[in-house]
C-alpha cells in the first residue's frame, strides 16, 4: 500500500484577528494539527488601538480542503474574518526580500545590473558586497533570488506575502 | 474601593453563572481557590480520585442536566490528567469549564515545580482557552468562557490561573461583562428552509438522519424532531450520540445507523432519495466507505458549526443554524403551506422488508448469559424508571446502543467521538450528582471499568447509588473482534488476564457486589441490584466470545454489512488495515 497524494491549489487567505497572546499559536497550530500546509504566514498589528492584527496565510490544498481551512479558521474564537483573496477576485500580493551578494569585478557589476532591471535598491554596500531590497510578487522575488545565486548570493531574508483586494472596498 | 482576591472573584462569578457543583482535586497551585471554596460554601465540591474522573464526571453532569460541567484541578499533573476528558468533551461537543492552577506568572517558562504548558497542551482539544495574568481580567474571562462553552456548538473551555493571580487582589467595582466577540448561528435562513421543506415534501424516500446536535440544542429540539417526523412521515435514524432525541418506541424509528447500526437504518440511508442530516456530522463510523455513501440522495445538512459542512461528504443544501430552531421553522413552513403527510407506501414497504432481516437477533443460550440478552433484561427491568445510562467503550457499548432503547434525550451518556475507555463510571457519578433521584447505570466492560475504577470511592463518599453493570467477557472484546476480522484471530494482548474479584472489590469500597452467570437467575439478580439503595457493582459473566453484529467493517459500504458471525472472514487488505 502507498500513501495517496492529491492535486492542490494555492490560496492566499487574510484573517482579521484579536491581537492577543496565543492567537498566532492557535492558528498556526490548527494548521499543523489538522494537516494543512502553510507556505507563508505574516502577521502585524494594524489597528490604531493595537487590538487587531491582520494575518496573511498562503496555503495549498485541494478545493474542499481550502474550504475546510477557512471554516476551521472561522471557528477559532479570536478570528473575526477570513477572506480568500484567490477566490474573491482581483487582488495584489507583495513580498519584501533582503538579498546579500558577495563578489568583485564583473560579478559585482552584473549583480548591480540585474538589480537595476528588477528595481531592487541597494541598502548596504561594502567593497565586496551588497544588500538589495526588493519588493514584488512572489514569482518576481523567486526569479531575482535565483539570478543572484549566479552572482554570489550569500543569504536571503523574506517577509512572506501580504495581500489586499484591488478596488475601493475592504476585503 | 473594595478589593477581592482572584480566588474570591472566581468563586463569585461561578455562583453568578449558576454553578452549584464542581468536580475537582486539590494541589499546590489551586490552594487559594480551595480555601475560597471552603469559606464560601455555596458551591458543592465533589472530590474525585483522579483528575480524568473529574473531567468525565463533569461531562456526565453536563450531558444529563444540560448545564455546563465545571472542573477544578491543580497545575502540571492535575491538568495533564484532565486532558483526556477535555479532548473527549471537545469531540462530543459537551460544555465544560475547566479551571486549572498554574505556577505564578513570574515562574512561567522556568520549568518550575508542577509547571506544564496547559494552554499549549489543551489548545487544540478545547474550544478556547485562556491564561489569566491579572485578577482584574478574571471576571470578564470567566463570563466569556461560559458563553463560549455553552453557545453555538458547545465545548470545553480551559482557564489557566497562575497561583499569584489567585492571591492578588483587584477591584470588584468595575463591571466587566463578557466580551461580545463570539457569534454563533441561531435561526436558519427562510429561503433555505423553504427549499428543504420542498425537497422533503416531494421526496419518495426521505430519511431523517439525526445526531447529538439535537440533544445539545435542548429538549425543545427533541420535541420538534418528533413533530417533524410525524408531519413528513419520514423514517428516523440516529447516530450513537443522538439516541433518545427520537423515541425508540416511535413508529418511524429505524434504530441507530453506522458501523454497528441496524440493517434497516443503513439500507435506508443507502437507498433514500432525500437525506436530512440534523445535528450530525457524517462521521466515518456513520458513513463507511465515502464513495459508496448514499449515492443517489439529495443531502440537506443542518448544523450549527459551519466547519461540519462538506467536511467529508458534499451536501446539496447546507443550512448553518441551531438545529432545534431550524426544525421548528421547517414545521412552520410545512404547516403554512398545508403540505400533507405522504404515506410513502413503497418506501415503508421496502423498509419493512429490511426490518424482516431481524439484524439484531443473536443465538440464544440456556447455559450462558448472552451479552445481548443481559442488556435486554436490564432494559426490561428498568424501562419504567427512566434510567440514565452511561457506558464505557467496546462491544458492551455497542450492545447497549442496540438493545437498550431510549425514549427521551439526556438519558444516554457515552463517549462517541474519542471513544474513551474509563468514561462511564465517572460520567455516571456526574449524572447522579445532577439528578439525585434518578437511576443511573454504567454499562461497562471488565477492561474499561478498570481505567477509572478508583472513582468507586467517590461514589461511596457522596453516597451516590450508581450501578455498574459489567458485561464481563474476560476479553477486550472489541479488540478481539477486530483481530478475528483482520488478523486471522491472532489475539495479541487482548485477553483480560488477572481480573480482580469484582464482588470483593465492590465490598472493599463499601459497595454491594453481585455476580451472576446463569441466565435463569439473571432477572432476580438485576432486581436485587435495583432494590439496593446504594452503589452496586454487578459482575455479569457473559458468553466470552460473542461478537457484535451487524457490522460494517472499516472502509466498507453500507450495503456490505456483516450480519452474522458466520460471515466473518479472517483477513483484510492493507488499505482496510490502515483504517481505524
Ligand atoms: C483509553 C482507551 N484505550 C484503548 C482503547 C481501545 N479499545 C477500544 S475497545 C477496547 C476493549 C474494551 O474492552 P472491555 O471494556 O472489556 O469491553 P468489551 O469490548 O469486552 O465489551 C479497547 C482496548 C480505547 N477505546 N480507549
Ligand atoms: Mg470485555
Amino acid at each position: 500500500m502507498h500513501i495517496k497524494q492529491e492535486l492542490t491549489e494555492r490560496h492566499v487567505l487574510t484573517l482579521t484577528v484579536d491581537n492577543e497572546a496565543g492567537t498566532l499559536a492557535r492558528i498556526a497550530g490548527m494548521f499543523t494539527s489538522r494537516g494543512y500546509n502553510i507556505d507563508s504566514l505574516t502577521v502585524a498589528d494594524i489597528s490604531e488601538d493595537h487590538t487587531t492584527s491582520r494575518i496573511t496565510i498562503v496555503t495549498k490544498g485541494p478545493p474542499p480542503v481550502i474550504d475546510q481551512i477557512i471554516a476551521q479558521c472561522e471557528r477559532l474564537i479570536p478570528v473575526h474574518k477570513v477572506t480568500d483573496l484567490t477566490e474573491a477576485g482581483p487582488h495584489v500580493e507583495r513580498e519584501l526580500a533582503l538579498v546579500k551578494v558577495n563578489g568583485t569585478g564583473d560579478q559585482r557589476v552584473e549583480a548591480m545590473r540585474l538589480a537595476d532591471i528588477y528595481r531592487a535598491r541597494v541598502i548596504d554596500a561594502t567593497v565586496n558586497s551588497f544588500i538589495f531590497e526588493i519588493t514584488g510578487g512572489p514569482e518576481k522575488i523567486d526569479t531575482f533570488v535565483s539570478l543572484m545565486r549566479e552572482v554570489g548570493l550569500v543569504e536571503v531574508g523574506r517577509t512572506g506575502i501580504v495581500g489586499l483586494m484591488r478596488g475601493a472596498d475592504a476585503s | 474601593m473594595p478589593e477581592k482576591s482572584g480566588a474570591e472573584i472566581l468563586i463569585d462569578i461561578l455562583v453568578e453563572q449558576g454553578v452549584d457543583t464542581v468536580f475537582g482535586y486539590p494541589g499546590g497551585a489551586v490552594l487559594p481557590i480551595y480555601d475560597a471554596l471552603f469559606q464560601h460554601k455555596k458551591i458543592k465540591h465533589v472530590l474525585v480520585r483522579h483528575e480524568a474522573g473529574a473531567a468525565h464526571s463533569a461531562e456526565g453532569y453536563a450531558r444529563a442536566t444540560g448545564k455546563p460541567g465545571v472542573v477544578l484541578v491543580t497545575s502540571g499533573p492535575g491538568a495533564t490528567n484532565a486532558v483526556t476528558g477535555i479532548a473527549d468533551a471537545f469531540m462530543d461537543s459537551i460544555p465544560l469549564i475547566v479551571l486549572t492552577g498554574q505556577v505564578a506568572t513570574n515562574l512561567i517558562g522556568s520549568d518550575a515545580f508542577q509547571e506544564a504548558d496547559t494552554v499549549g497542551i489543551t489548545r487544540h482539544c478545547s474550544k478556547h482557552n485562556y491564561l489569566v495574568k491579572d485578577p482584574a481580567e478574571l471576571s470578564a474571562v470567566v463570563r466569556e468562557a461560559f458563553v463560549i462553552a455553552t453557545k453555538g456548538r458547545p465545548g470545553p473551555v480551559v482557564i489557566d490561573i497562575p497561583k499569584n493571580v489567585q492571591v492578588a487582589t483587584a477591584s470588584t467595582d468595575v463591571k466587566s461583562p463578557a466580551r461580545s466577540r463570539f457569534t454563533y448561528a441561531g435561526e436558519a435562513d427562510y429561503a433555505e428552509i423553504n427549499r428543504a421543506v420542498e425537497l422533503i415534501a416531494n421526496a419518495k424516500a426521505p430519511i431523517l438522519y439525526t445526531g447529538g446536535g439535537i440533544i445539545n440544542s435542548g429538549p425543545t429540539a427533541s420535541e420538534a424532531l418528533r413533530e417533524l417526523a410525524e408531519l413528513t412521515g419520514a423514517p428516523v435514524t440516529s447516530t450513537l450520540m443522538g439516541l433518545g432525541a427520537y423515541p425508540a418506541s416511535g413508529e418511524a424509528w429505524l434504530g441507530m445507523l453506522g458501523m454497528h447500526g441496524t440493517y434497516e437504518a443503513n439500507m435506508a440511508m443507502n437507498q433514500c432519495d432525500v437525506m436530512v442530516c440534523l445535528g450530525a456530522r457524517f462521521d466515518d463510523r456513520v458513513t463507511g466507505r465515502l464513495d459508496a455513501f448514499s449515492p443517489n440522495s439529495i443531502k440537506i445538512h443542518v448544523d450549527i458549526d459551519r466547519s461540519s459542512m462538506n467536511k467529508t461528504v458534499r451536501v446539496d443544501l447546507p443550512i448553518v443554524a441551531d438545529v432545534g430552531m431550524a426544525m421548528r421553522q421547517m414545521i412552520d413552513v410545512w404547516k403554512g403551506r398545508k403540505y400533507k403527510t405522504q404515506p410513502l407506501t413503497e418506501w415503508w414497504s421496502r423498509i419493512t422488508g429490511w426490518r424482516a432481516v431481524d439484524c439484531l437477533s443473536y443465538p440464544g443460550s440456556t447455559q450462558e448469559i448472552m451479552p445481548q440478552y443481559a442488556i435486554e433484561r436490564l432494559f426490561e427491568a428498568t424501562k419504567d424508571k427512566a434510567p440514565i445510562i452511561t457506558t464505557e467503550v467496546g462491544q458492551h457499548q455497542m450492545w447497549a446502543a442496540q438493545h437498550f432503547h431510549f425514549d427521551a434525550p439526556n438519558k444516554w451518556l457515552t463517549s462517541g467521538g474519542l471513544g474513551t475507555m474509563g468514561y462511564g463510571l465517572p460520567a455516571a457519578i456526574g449524572a447522579q450528582m445532577g439528578n439525585p433521584d434518578a437511576l443511573v447505570i454504567d454499562i461497562a466492560g471488565e477492561a474499561s471499568i478498570q481505567m477509572n475504577i478508583q472513582e468507586m470511592a467517590t461514589a461511596s463518599q457522596y453516597r451516590l447509588p450508581v450501578k455498574v453493570f459489567i458485561l464481563n467477557n474476560e476479553w477486550m472484546g472489541m479488540v478481539r473482534q477486530w483481530q478475528e476480522l483482520t488478523y486471522e484471530s491472532r489475539y495479541s494482548e487482548s485477553y483480560s488476564d488477572s481480573l480482580p474479584d469484582f464482588v470483593a472489590l465492590a465490598e472493599a469500597y463499601g459497595w454491594k457486589g453481585i455476580r451472576c452467570d446463569d441466565p435463569a437467575k439473571l432477572d432476580d439478580a438485576i432486581a436485587e441490584m435495583l432494590a439496593h439503595d446504594g452503589p452496586v457493582m454487578f459482575d455479569c459473566r457473559v458468553h466470552k466470545t460473542s461478537n457484535c453484529f451487524p457490522m460494517i467493517p472499516s472502509g466498507a459500504a453500507h450495503t456490505d454489512m456483516i450480519l452474522h458471525a458466520d460471515q466473518v472472514s479472517g483477513t483484510m487488505d492493507d488499505e482496510a488495515k490502515a483504517l481505524v
